[in-house]
């Protein structure tokens, strides 16, 4: 199991590179976003994939390993946030400048 | 002096003033207010809080554990004198940008939440100092980005989006290595207390090495990447470049001293069990850094680019003394990021103040300004020869201290290749007294009166001044410093209580 998610993680990875090196900035932010999935399915997968008991004192061993859902939840927030920020950003960029391709991205040079 | 729960303000008072500031963004004189009581309030305390440090000498860490979990479990706050000299060098320019900020900031981007980014922007430097373990770091880099983002963006102006779009993206990719690298650490070590990796790295070497040594590399990717080293620093002239003054200063004091901080922290605590291979190769990036933003500077025509550049030369005798890794070395290092961070930091606000004169920055079309204002000339002279390293300004002894750092175990090649970049930046700086101060009177003389602005710059340069005449006081903080980061028993001991 834990061979299918390194490979989605490849996957993932493949694309958001691919993405990340487009002209259009939209395309970036989505291949940004799929870098962070990428980085939270290893998370994931960091305290090993292993049916078990939930980590409370009432319950018997064997446990899981609670450390990688909390870390998870705070990339998955601080990801959600970043993606937001930079969709803004695209938008305002294609805004000021009518165009969302980076290489038509000009001024401001002195 | 002062108790140890106290630390905890360095993060929660950036917050709580963030959200007062944000609550009432329209009214005037409560912002400047409560943005000038916070920073001189958070900067007393820091100050208080690295001299109550300091009187326990290699013992003063203070160990801050969130909810009481014991520290490998718990969330960890710790302030070791190097953190703690960091969180008052932040505040210090912190306070210098604010004074700056009251006479610069325009009124639209006061509404638009300036001094609440800001201080979310302190909030984030100051935990990236004093948190203990790895994800925390994470989490406190990814705030300082998400308020350096919006303050780099605030205006909208077409060159501010292009470049802000540059350093988005640069530091979300940086963010996800960071990410993966932890989850692998995790994987391979089970823990990202840093103490609790330090200990455990040195209990069980032999068996993990490569994958750690791996891993090492890839955070010295993540970390080279916010602070800009070789070859990772191309995005950073460009975001320091646009923004106001006062942001420029900031950003350029201390945010890519953050990233060095980190490569600091992790080099010097985990990542020492194969320093042949890691800090050989901090010391080859370090020079060629060095050389590489000293070139870069020489070759630009405006104050701020010239001054960006320099930001990547001087990191690289931050991380040469990092590489040498002897505790002289490591004294050396936290010694010069001090006068250095205050010059720079003051350079910066000096070229915002030729700006607001002149309404450019552009050594051509300026000239002659010492006439105008000779004040403002003795200043930046002061700030700059700091900068190159004259006698008897502060920045002469931190290159010395580094430089004698290495002679003593023979690494003459890289003293020379320092000695060689020093000259570089004397020769830079004097292109920009040559181009802004010297000769005839050229360009545009705006009809404002500078004195409102000198506040912030002169209380800098007071401390560069200050060190040069008593460079003691500050050597023996650094010493203590190095003491206790080149023994890293001393902060496991701290964090984890004592082992055998």
């Amino acid at each position: 199991m834990e061979f299918v998610i390194i490979s989605v993680i490849g996957v993932l990875f493949g694309c958001g590179t691919y993405l990340i090196l487009q002209r259009h900035l939209l395309r970036v932010v989505v291949g940004l976003s799929l870098y962070s999935h990428a980085a939270n399915l290893a998370l994931m997968i960091s305290g090993g994939l292993e049916r078990g008991n939930p980590p409370l004192l009432t319950t018997e061993a064997p446990y899981v390993d609670p450390l990688p859902q909390a870390l998870i939840l705070t990339a998955i927030v601080i990801s959600f946030g970043m993606t937001a920020f930079a969709t803004v950003l695209a938008f305002r960029v294609r805004q000021v400048y009518g165009s969302d391709a980076v290489d038509e991205l000009a001024g401001g040079e002195e | 002096m002062i108790p140890p729960d106290l630390f905890v303000l360095f993060i929660i008072g950036p917050v709580v003033a963030a959200a007062l500031l944000a609550a009432f963004h329209k009214w005037d004189i409560f912002q400047r207010g409560v943005s000038l009581a916070a920073s001189l309030g958070l900067w007393g305390l820091s100050v208080a809080g690295l001299l109550s440090l300091l009187q326990e000498g290699q013992q003063g860490i203070v160990v801050l554990r969130m909810g009481n979990w014991a520290a490998p479990y718990g969330i960890i706050l710790v302030a070791d004198v190097l953190s703690m000299t960091m969180v008052v060098l932040t505040m210090t320019i912190g306070v210098a940008v604010v004074v700056f900020s009251l006479r610069t900031v325009e009124q639209a981007h006061q509404e638009h939440f300036y001094y609440p980014l800001f201080f979310i922007l302190i909030m984030g430097v100051n935990g990236a100092f004093l948190t203990g373990d790895l994800f925390n770091l994470f989490v406190f880099f990814e705030i300082l980005l998400i308020a350096s983002f919006a303050l780099l963006a605030l205006g909208s102006q077409p060159g501010q989006l292009r470049e802000t779009v540059k350093y988005v993206v640069i530091n979300l990719i940086a963010s996800t290595f960071f990410l993966i690298s932890l989850s692998v650490l995790y994987r391979t070590m089970g823990t990202l207390n840093m103490a609790d990796l330090a200990y455990k790295v040195q209990t069980t070497s032999g068996e993990l090495d490569p994958t750690l040594t791996i891993l090492a590399l890839v955070f010295l990717f993540v970390f080279g990447t916010k602070a800009a080293i070789f070859p990772l620093y191309f995005w950073l002239p460009g975001p320091y470049f646009q923004p106001s003054a006062g942001l420029s200063a900031f950003f350029g004091g201390i945010l890519t001293k953050v990233g060095v901080y980190a490569i600091f922290r992790t080099f010097t605590l985990i990542f020492r069990h194969d320093p042949a291979l890691t800090h050989e190769l901090l010391l080859i990036l370090a020079v060629l850094t060095m050389l590489l933003g000293v070139f870069g500077a020489l070759s630009q025509m405006d104050m701020k680019r010239i001054l960006s550049y320099h930001i990547i030369s001087q990191i690289g005798y931050l991380i040469l003394g990092i590489g040498l890794f002897t505790p002289q070395a490591l004294a050396g290092a936290l010694f010069y990021m001090v006068p250095y961070v205050l010059a720079k930091s003051s350079l910066f606000l000096i070229a915002g103040v030729v700006q607001e004169a002149t309404g450019t920055t552009h050594l051509k079309a300026v000239g002659g300004l010492q006439s105008h204002s000779i004040p403002l000339s003795i200043l930046f002279l002061l700030a700059a020869l700091s900068l190159a390293g004259i006698p008897p300004l502060a920045g002469f002894f931190s290159k010395f201290i580094v430089l004698q750092a290495g002679m003593e175990i023979g690494r003459y090649g890289y003293v020379g290749i320092g000695l060689l970049g020093g000259l570089l930046t004397l020769a830079s700086m004097l292109k920009i007294w040559n181009g802004v101060f010297w000769g005839e009177e050229t360009g545009d003389r705006r009809p404002v009166s500078l004195w409102p602005l000198f506040p912030g710059i002169v209380l800098l340069v007071f401390f560069i001044v200050g060190i040069g005449l008593f460079p003691g006081i500050l050597y023996s903080v650094a010493q203590t410093a190095a003491s206790q980061v080149s023994d890293p028993h001393v902060y496991i001991a701290a964090v984890l209580g004592p082992k055998e």
